[in-house]
C-alpha cells in the first residue's frame, strides 16, 4: 500500500506525534511497537485461535461424530437402481406407502432423496454400525435427521457414506432442510430405530397390555 | 486518464465550483464524486425497502402461529428478500462508501466520474433485471440458485451485469488512489479507513471473479450451453457468497473506525495493528468460504480442516483484534479529551443520543458477541453437523450483516444526510430512537432464531408442521414459543428499520437545508459529532491516559475478557451437545 514504511527508514529519533484518528493520514513513523494492551490482547487472541485449531484434528481423533465418510462420485441412476436393489432385498413391510426395510447389522444401507421424498423407510438396530449411503436424484436436498440433529447436504452426482450408530430407539423423522423447489417442505421420511433385541420402544408394553 | 499527472498548481487554477470545503470536517468534496455517492445511497435504500417488505412477509410466514404467504410465494418472497438485501442494498451502499473513501478522505477528484454513472446504470439495470425475473415467478432458486435448481437466463445474466458494474467501480477506487497519490491531496501514508476500504475493495475483486466463474458458466449451462457439476458450483457459488460477506466486513469495521472518529474522535491506537489486521482480511478471508461445505460429500476432512481453521482462523483472529482496537480507540479518544473517571466513564459520559455513536456501538456488540462468537463456532467442521441448514444459520448471519453490517451503515447515514446531502435529519426523536430499536429487535430475533435452530428447526422451509408430508412430525412444543418471540422481535426491528427509510428519504427529499448556523448546542437533526465536532488532541493530552497493569485502555481490556469467556463457554457447550448425537463419522 501506499507509503508502508516511508516513513520507517533512518534511525533519528523522530518528534511525537498526537494521535490521530482514522480520518486521518498517520503523521511521522507509525510502524512502532503496539501498546501494552493491545500486546496482550493480541497474544490472548493468538492463543485462543490455536485452541480452535487444535480442536477439529482432536475430534477427529477422540471424538465420536465427523463428517469424514466414504465420498465418491456416482450416476444419479445408478444410485437409484442401487437403492431399488436395497430395497428388494431387505424389505419387511410397508408404512404410509413407503417400503420399510430392515437391513443386517453392519451392512451399507441406503437413502435416496428425490422431489419431494426420502425413500425408503429405514429400521435399524441400537447400537449397531451402519454405513448409510445418502444421495439426490435429482437437485439438492438436505438430510436433516430429527430430533437428533444430524444434518448433511445432500448433491447429486455424489454418494456420501456416513458410519453410524443409532444410540437410541425411537421413531425419527428425515426433514429436508435444503430448498429443493415448491414441494420442499413435504419432503418428509423416517428412520426407525428397535431396541437390542429388535422391538420398537414402548411395544413390548403395549402387546403385555393386551394380554 | 491523461489529467493524471495534473500537477498542484493545474489542480488549484481549475474552477472553484468543481469542489466544496465542507465546513464542518475540512474535507474538499469533490462534485462528482458527491453525486455519485448520493446515487448509490438512494439505490441501497430502495434495495432496502424491497428487501424490508419481503422480510416482514417472511416473518410472518416463518411464525407458524401466522403462517401468511402461499408456498410458491414464500420462497419467491424469500428469494427477492436475500438478493435485495445482501447484494444490492449492501454492495449499493458500499459503492457510496467507496467513493467517500476514496474521494473526500484523500481530499481527491475521483478517477473518470462518467464511468461512474456508467456503472451506476449497469449495477441498476442489473439489479431492475433480477427483481423482474425474482417477482415475475422466473426465478423461484433462492439467492443461492443451487444448480440443478434452474431460473430464467435473464436471472443470471441481472447478476452478471450488476458484478461487472460493481467490479468497474472498484477499479475506479483503485485509479483514484494513483490520482490522490500523485497530486498529493494528502502526506504520508492512506488514512486508515480508506486502508480499510482498500482491503474492502481487493476483497471484492477477488469476489467478483469468484462470481464471474459462478455465474457465467451458470448463464451457459441455463441456455443450454455447457454443464456445470452442482458440487463445483456449490463451491464457486459459496467462494462468491462467503467472500461477499468479508467484503462487508471489511466495510463495517471501515466505518466503525469512522463513526468513532467523527462522534467521540476515537483515536487509533496504532496503525500497525489495525493494518495488519486488515491485511489478514485481505489474505485469509476467501478460504473461509469452506465453511459453508462442512458437511458436503465432495470434499475430504482434511480439506475442510485446512480451509476452514488453518487459514481461516488468521482471519478470525483480524477480528478480534478490530474487536479490541475500535472500542479501545474511542475509550482513549475520550479519555485523551478528559474523560479520565474510573473504568467506565467514558462509557457514562459517551454521547448515546447521537445515532451514529449508538449505532457503532450497537453494531460492534452484537456482531462480535452474536455473530461472531456463533459464526467460529458453527463453521467448525464437527458442529457444523448439529447446525447446518438450521435457523442457527440465519440466526448467526442476521446477527452478522443486519445487527452489524447495516446497522453501521445506518449509522454512517446519520452523517452523510448533513455532510454531503446537507440536509438536516428529519424526526430527530425518532432518530435517535431508531438504532435501538433496531438493534434490540434484531437481538432477539437472531438470538430466538438460533434457539428453534437448536431444535433442529430448517431454514428455508415453508411449513414446519409438513401439513401435506406422508409421516406426522411434530416440533418440541418450546419450538411455537420460540418462533412467537423471534417474530416479535423481528417485528420491532422492521419497525426500527422502517423508521431509518423514512427518516433517509424524507430528510434527503423534503428535509430543512443545513446551514451553518444550525450548528448549535442542542439543536434537533444534527447528531453531536457534526454540532461540535472533537476537537484534535495533543500529545500533552497523553497526560490523561492511564498507565496501570491494564495499559491505556482498561476499560475495553475488561469487555474483551467478557468477550473471551462467553466465546469459549459457548464453544465448549456446543462441543458438549455434538457429543450427544449417534455416533457418525
Ligand atoms: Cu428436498
Amino acid at each position: 500500500m501506499s507509503g508502508r514504511g516511508e516513513n520507517g527508514g533512518g534511525g533519528a529519533p523522530e518528534e511525537r506525534q498526537p494521535m490521530t484518528t482514522g480520518m486521518q493520514s498517520p503523521k511521522g513513523r507509525w510502524w512502532i511497537p503496539a501498546h501494552r494492551s493491545e500486546k496482550v490482547w493480541f497474544a490472548i487472541a493468538f492463543a485462543w485461535c490455536m485452541v480452535l485449531f487444535a480442536m477439529m484434528p482432536l475430534w477427529h481423533w477422540k471424538g465420536g461424530q465427523n463428517p469424514s465418510g466414504i465420498r465418491r462420485k456416482v450416476e444419479p441412476a445408478a444410485f437409484e437402481a442401487r437403492v431399488n436393489q436395497f430395497v428388494a432385498d431387505y424389505q419387511v413391510g410397508e408404512l404410509n406407502g413407503f417400503p420399510v426395510v430392515e437391513p443386517p447389522p453392519g451392512s451399507d444401507i441406503y437413502m435416496i432423496g428425490r422431489m419431494w421424498s426420502w425413500y425408503p423407510v429405514l429400521k435399524l438396530r441400537k447400537g449397531t454400525e451402519y454405513t448409510l449411503h445418502l444421495s439426490s436424484k435429482d437437485v439438492n436436498h438436505g438430510f436433516s435427521l430429527y430430533p437428533v440433529n444430524i444434518n448433511f447436504q445432500i448433491v447429486p452426482g455424489y454418494d456420501y457414506g456416513l458410519r453410524i450408530v443409532p444410540t437410541e430407539a425411537g421413531d425419527f423423522g428425515v426433514i429436508c432442510n435444503e430448498f429443493c423447489g415448491v414441494g420442499h417442505h413435504m419432503m418428509l421420511g423416517k428412520v426407525l430405530v428397535t431396541n437390542e433385541d429388535g422391538t420398537m420402544p414402548g411395544e413390548r408394553t403395549a402387546s403385555a397390555e393386551v394380554q | 486518464m491523461s489529467t493524471i499527472t495534473e500537477t498542484p498548481a493545474a489542480r488549484a487554477a481549475r474552477p472553484s465550483d468543481v469542489f466544496r470545503t465542507c465546513d464542518v470536517t475540512g474535507l474538499r468534496l469533490h462534485r462528482p464524486a458527491e453525486r455519485l455517492i448520493k446515487a448509490n445511497a438512494v439505490a441501497a435504500t430502495v434495495a432496502l425497502l424491497i428487501g424490508g417488505i419481503s422480510a416482514i412477509l417472511i416473518l410472518l410466514t416463518r411464525w407458524q402461529a401466522v403462517h401468511l404467504l402461499e408456498p410458491v410465494m414464500f420462497y419467491r418472497v424469500l428469494t427477492a428478500h436475500g438478493i435485495s438485501m445482501l447484494i444490492f442494498f449492501i454492495i449499493f451502499f458500499e459503492m457510496a462508501v467507496l467513493y467517500f473513501a476514496c474521494g473526500p478522505l484523500l481530499n481527491s477528484r475521483i478517477a473518470a466520474p462518467k464511468l461512474g454513472w456508467f456503472n451506476f446504470g449497469l449495477m441498476s439495470v442489473g439489479a431492475v433485471l433480477v427483481e423482474w425475473m425474482i417477482w415475475t415467478g422466473k426465478a423461484d432458486v433462492l439467492m443461492t440458485s443451487y444448480i440443478p435448481l434452474r431460473a430464467d437466463p435473464l436471472y443470471y445474466l441481472g447478476i452478471i451485469f450488476f458484478a461487472v458494474g460493481a467490479l468497474l467501480v472498484c477499479f475506479q477506487f483503485f485509479a483514484t488512489l494513483v490520482i490522490a497519490k500523485r497530486e498529493r491531496t494528502y502526506e504520508g501514508s492512506l488514512p486508515l479507513i480508506t486502508f480499510g476500504a482498500v482491503a474492502a475493495a481487493i476483497i471484492a475483486v477477488i469476489t467478483l471473479l469468484h462470481g464471474a466463474a459462478t455465474y457465467i458458466p451458470t448463464f451457459l449451462w441455463s441456455i443450454g450451453l455447457m454443464s456445470v457439476d452442482p458440487q463445483v458450483y456449490r463451491m464457486l457459488w459459496w467462494a462468491l457468497g462467503h467472500s461477499s460477506q468479508q467484503i462487508n466486513v471489511a466495510a463495517m469495521v471501515a466505518i466503525w473506525y469512522l463513526l468513532g472518529a467523527f462522534t467521540v474522535g476515537a483515536v487509533v491506537l496504532n496503525e500497525k495493528i489495525s493494518r495488519t489486521a486488515f491485511v489478514l482480511y485481505i489474505l485469509f478471508i476467501s478460504m473461509a468460504s469452506a465453511h459453508h461445505l462442512l458437511v458436503d460429500p465432495g470434499f475430504s476432512s482434511s480439506w475442510k480442516v485446512v480451509n476452514t481453521s488453518y487459514f481461516m482462523y488468521m482471519a478470525v483472529l483480524a477480528s478480534m483484534l478490530h474487536g479490541f482496537t475500535v472500542p479501545a480507540g474511542v475509550e482513549v479518544g475520550q479519555r485523551l479529551r478528559g474523560v479520565t473517571q474510573g473504568l467506565f466513564g467514558w462509557v457514562k459520559r459517551a454521547p448515546w443520543g447521537d445515532p451514529g455513536f449508538s449505532s457503532l456501538v450497537l453494531s460492534v456488540v452484537v456482531f462480535g458477541f452474536v455473530g461472531g462468537i456463533t459464526g467460529v463456532t458453527i463453521g467448525t467442521e464437527q458442529i457444523n453437523i448439529v447446525v447446518h441448514n438450521t435457523l442457527r444459520v440465519p440466526g448467526h448471519f442476521h446477527a452478522t450483516v443486519v445487527s452489524g453490517t447495516a446497522m453501521a451503515f445506518m449509522g454512517l447515514t446519520y452523517y452523510l444526510i448533513p455532510l454531503i446531502f446537507r440536509k438536516k435529519v428529519a424526526f430527530w426523536r425518532a432518530a435517535q430512537a431508531q438504532p435501538y430499536l433496531f438493534a434490540g429487535g434484531m437481538l432477539i430475533f437472531s438470538i430466538f432464531m438460533s434457539f428453534s435452530g437448536g431444535f433442529g428447526v430448517p431454514r428455508r422451509h415453508w411449513d414446519i408442521t409438513f401439513s401435506n408430508a406422508p409421516f406426522e412430525q411434530a416440533f418440541h412444543p418450546a419450538v411455537d414459543a420460540l418462533l412467537g418471540i423471534m417474530a416479535l422481535g423481528g417485528l420491532i426491528a422492521a419497525v426500527g428499520g422502517g423508521l431509518y427509510i423514512l427518516i433517509t428519504v424524507w430528510s434527503v427529499f423534503f428535509g430543512k437545508p443545513f446551514t451553518e448556523a444550525d450548528r448549535v448546542a442542542g439543536a434537533r437533526g444534527l447528531p453531536q459529532g457534526i454540532i461540535r465536532p472533537p476537537r484534535p488532541v495533543t500529545v500533552a493530552d497523553e497526560a490523561n491516559l492511564p498507565t496501570g497493569r491494564f495499559g491505556t485502555a482498561p476499560g475495553t481490556m475488561w469487555l474483551v475478557i467478557i468477550f473471551l469467556a462467553a466465546f469459549a463457554t459457548y464453544y465448549f457447550a456446543n462441543w458438549k451437545l455434538l457429543s450427544f448425537v449417534w455416533k457418525i463419522g
